[in-house]
């Protein structure tokens, strides 16, 4: 209990530098490495003709996201096809068949991170080089360029330009994603992650026997997973395998890897959009006495200094979703599992199948409960064998997948519930919803509502499927109630490009690599086009002069009709499912 | 028309081009120079932590491994066994005599309500019982006959380490006290107090039961 309590309050110290970092970059504003990265991107700008003065609208700035990812797309299916090679290959890895590939290669140019392989013996370290570990950057990469355009668009700078996609793609690449990945990687390292490109040791054990142990480039693997994240391991079970994830510090570095960006992209959009407020306020400045106080009372507060005062209202949600989400999941896993308490093993540790022991069970669910909140998928330790109850909180946050969310998509699905909240609450008191100064009529309304329904028509469409139909039912693995837990998660967390799973399910068949692959790539591009086109119709708009009926949306009464709004949309979507999946599993083990 | 198709051209250049470079500098130059960095900084983690008992390789400090002999000390269940197989005749077969699968990891993904998660601790519990007959079944820790998630897990909590030591004891020879010394040598604490679980890496352990009965 007391080690979850310091993990969220070094983090909360942590996030607020990088964030103010992530936002300097963002900004285009300057910071201490600039001599060294301003070489570099432009090197990197004239090979490709980039000229970094040009912006975009939002719609060439989807078109190039989406066609740079298309030919990230079709380099990384080639590879995989002919890994076989012999070139950094030294296991004798196959080529990876036809719907697997094209599985695997949407699964990690969209962020998700599913794995219907087992990278042991799956991919070639050539592979999990050019394509896993290409991807993990440019993925995240695109994820947060997207999210910082978005960002642009509601702060109204200029009334069409969101920015260069390649610009943005280049710089988070070279300023944010790769010098943390240098140095986390080295940290890890240190903790004993392997990093080399040898071939998988045999050893003869003092037993007698023989053990082969896995070797590759680990590491470099294992940070960007997770700054980035991605979340697909480099071995089957993941980051619970003592070679991803040898010690608790080296748990402690991938946890904060990969909370800090999606924390910082919160605190970019409060920082963001605050700076459109304080030029404004400044210009008024002589005008009224009351403006003046009013900025003086900007600088005061502290949470504004640090989070922005409209990122810290989402912020504050975020965090409360997660630490209900938290609490009932490390209350679940500590009760035990009465079937194995019923034959006489005792449950004083908490249910510790699928957990390792230098984690036990609270690292266990702060693992759990961060990785599908921030999108990330990686698990050290098996989700599928958690209790019910502690299973449906990972699978919920994905359903919900709001809190913080990974690569920026988190953010901006949040500001769509944050528009539907100011929505509600204006139809409460019958005026024209404003958010962000500016008002929201009913292109943007349509826009939301059709963002906002994608999601769970995904996961329930696809679950439908699955369970209505033979090739579906022969992944379930588990009997009764779980089954259709099994099948449940692995649609929320294809559609929320989350990537684990309840892993015991077989899902290496063409149908599950054909679904899950479609969840996939919809759940990824729709809502990101979708929520640009939010931005570019909001940017297009005037600014409104708040007045006596105009909502505060940075108050933290506010943030708890968010938090509100997300669950109310969660129940009345999910709860028919959650109930006959987790709920009616739970009712009957303790029964 | 033919500035739009040299625009898009262009375009398509600029996309192209863009995603070879950052193909080449994530995948090839980063992974690269972080392997250059790790062998020089920290040469022995980069190779994985492997022990060698009289230059000869064991095994790895944070791999665990399976042990069946009643002197050593046992790890905790594993779908893959630990990837410990034994040769025979020119085939390969885990400890229990069923086939080796290959390298491995992960778990048999028993959910809590899935009968076969209990048939195999009951199964567990009984042949735990028979070889250690001191023990009472509600006193063996709950680490010790569940799966790690990896099944490569190196360490047991130091009660599960404890509730071995009359049969290690009694299968070697050696005194209890020297075997508890063992596993207080390769016991960890948390970390600060704070951050962890305590825990006892059971290869090592093993490694110095070896040594003192002379076996390696």
């Amino acid at each position: 209990m007391l080690q979850i309590l310091f993990t969220i309050l070094i983090y909360l110290i942590l996030v607020i530098p990088v964030g103010s970092y992530v936002y300097h970059i963002a900004a285009g504003k300057h910071t201490f490495a600039d001599p060294v990265f301003n070489h570099i991107d432009s090197a990197i700008y004239k090979i490709g003709g980039v000229n970094s003065n040009n912006g975009m609208n939002w719609k060439k700035y989807a078109l190039s996201l989406l066609m740079t990812n298309g030919v990230m797309i079709f380099l990384g299916y080639i590879i995989l096809r002919i890994q076989s090679i012999d070139f950094f290959n030294p296991n004798g890895i196959e080529a990876m068949e036809e719907s697997l590939s094209f599985n695997t290669i949407i699964s990690f140019m969209t962020n998700t991170n599913l794995q219907h392989y087992s990278g042991e013996s799956g991919l070639s370290y050539l592979s999990q080089m050019l394509v896993i570990i290409f991807m993990m950057f440019v993925s995240a990469a695109s994820g947060y360029a997207a999210c910082i355009a978005f960002i642009r668009g509601l702060a109204g700078k200029s009334k069409d330009n969101v920015g260069n996609f390649f610009v943005d793609l280049v710089r988070i690449t070279t300023r944010v994603l790769l010098p943390i990945s240098i140095i986390g990687g080295l940290l890890l390292v240190w903790q004993g992650v392997p990093q080399n490109l040898s071939e998988n040791v045999v050893v003869d054990t003092i037993e007698g026997t023989k053990q082969v142990i896995a070797q590759g480039p680990v590491a470099a693997l294992e940070i960007i997973k997770h700054l980035g994240t991605n979340g697909g391991g480099f071995l089957g079970a993941n980051s619970s395998t003592p070679i991803e994830n040898p010690t608790i510090i080296s748990d402690l570095i991938e946890l904060y890897s990969m909370m800090l960006l999606p924390g910082a992209c919160v605190i970019t959009f409060g920082k963001m959009v605050r700076d459109r407020k304080q030029s404004k306020l400044v210009e008024d400045i002589g005008k009224t006495e009351n403006m003046i106080s009013k900025s003086r009372k900007t600088r005061k507060s502290l949470t504004v200094w640090m989070y922005g005062r409209e990122g810290r209202s989402i912020f504050a949600a975020m965090g409360i979703i997660f630490l209900i989400g938290l609490s009932v999941c490390f209350w679940a896993e500590t009760q035990g599992n009465p079937a194995l308490a019923h034959i006489g093993l005792s449950q004083s540790m908490g249910s510790m199948e699928g957990k390792e022991v230098r984690f036990g069970i609270a690292q266990s669910v702060m693992f759990t409960t961060t990785t599908t909140s921030f999108t990330t998928g990686t698990i050290n330790n098996m989700h599928d064998t958690l209790t019910p109850l502690g299973g449906m909180i990972p699978m919920l946050h994905m359903m919900l997948n709001v809190v913080f969310g990974g690569k920026g998509v988190g953010l901006m699905n949040m500001i769509m519930y944050a528009i539907l909240a100011v929505f509600i609450c204006g139809l409460m008191i019958g005026r024209t919803p404003e958010y962000l100064g500016k008002k929201i009529e009913g292109r943007e309304m349509k826009l939301t509502a059709l963002c906002i329904i994608i999601h769970p028509l995904l996961i329930l469409g696809f679950s439908a499927l699955a369970v209505g139909t033979q090739a579906g039912m022969e992944g379930i693995t588990n009997p009764g109630f779980h089954g259709l837990s099994q099948v449940l998660y692995e649609y929320a967390s294809s559609a929320a490009n989350n990537g684990s799973g309840f892993e015991g399910l077989a899902d290496n068949t063409l149908f599950w690599n054909i679904t899950t692959g479609l969840a996939m790539f919809f759940g990824r591009y729709i809502s990101i086009v979708i929520q640009l086109a939010i931005a570019g119709s909001l940017m297009k708009k005037r600014f409104v002069n708040e007045s006596t009926g105009t909502l505060h949306t940075d108050t933290f009464s506010f943030a708890i009709i968010l938090v509100f709004v997300v669950y109310i949309f969660a129940a009345l979507t999910f709860f028919p499912v959650l109930a006959l999946g987790p709920i009616a599993e739970h009712l009957t083990l303790w029964a | 028309m033919k500035n739009l198709v040299k625009k898009l051209l262009k375009e398509i250049r600029q996309t192209v081009v863009v995603s070879v470079v950052l193909m080449v500098v994530c995948g090839l130059v980063f992974p690269c120079l972080l392997t250059g960095m790790a062998n020089l900084i920290f040469p022995d983690q980069a190779k994985g932590n492997l022990i060698a008992v009289n230059n000869q390789i064991v095994g790895a400090e944070n791999v665990g491994q399976e042990f069946t002999e009643d002197y050593y000390m046992w790890s905790r269940p594993s779908a893959y066994h630990y990837n410990v197989y034994i040769e025979k005749e020119g085939k390969q077969y885990y400890n229990d005599g069923t086939e080796f699968a290959g390298l491995g990891s992960g778990s048999n993904n028993y959910a809590p309500s899935n009968p076969a998660l209990a048939e195999r601790v009951e199964a567990d519990l009984k042949t735990f019982l028979e070889k250690n007959p001191e023990v009472k079944r509600e006193d063996i820790p709950t680490d010790l006959l569940t799966a790690s998630g990896s099944g490569l897990d190196p360490h047991i909590s130091p009660e599960s380490a404890e509730i071995q030591i009359p049969r290690i004891a009694e299968a070697s020879g050696l005194s209890e006290d020297k075997i508890r010394k063992f596993v207080a040598d390769n016991t960890t604490e948390k970390i600060l107090g704070i951050f962890g679980e305590r825990k006892v890496n059971v290869l090592k352990v093993n490694i110095e039961i070896a040594q003192e009965l002379d076996l390696i």
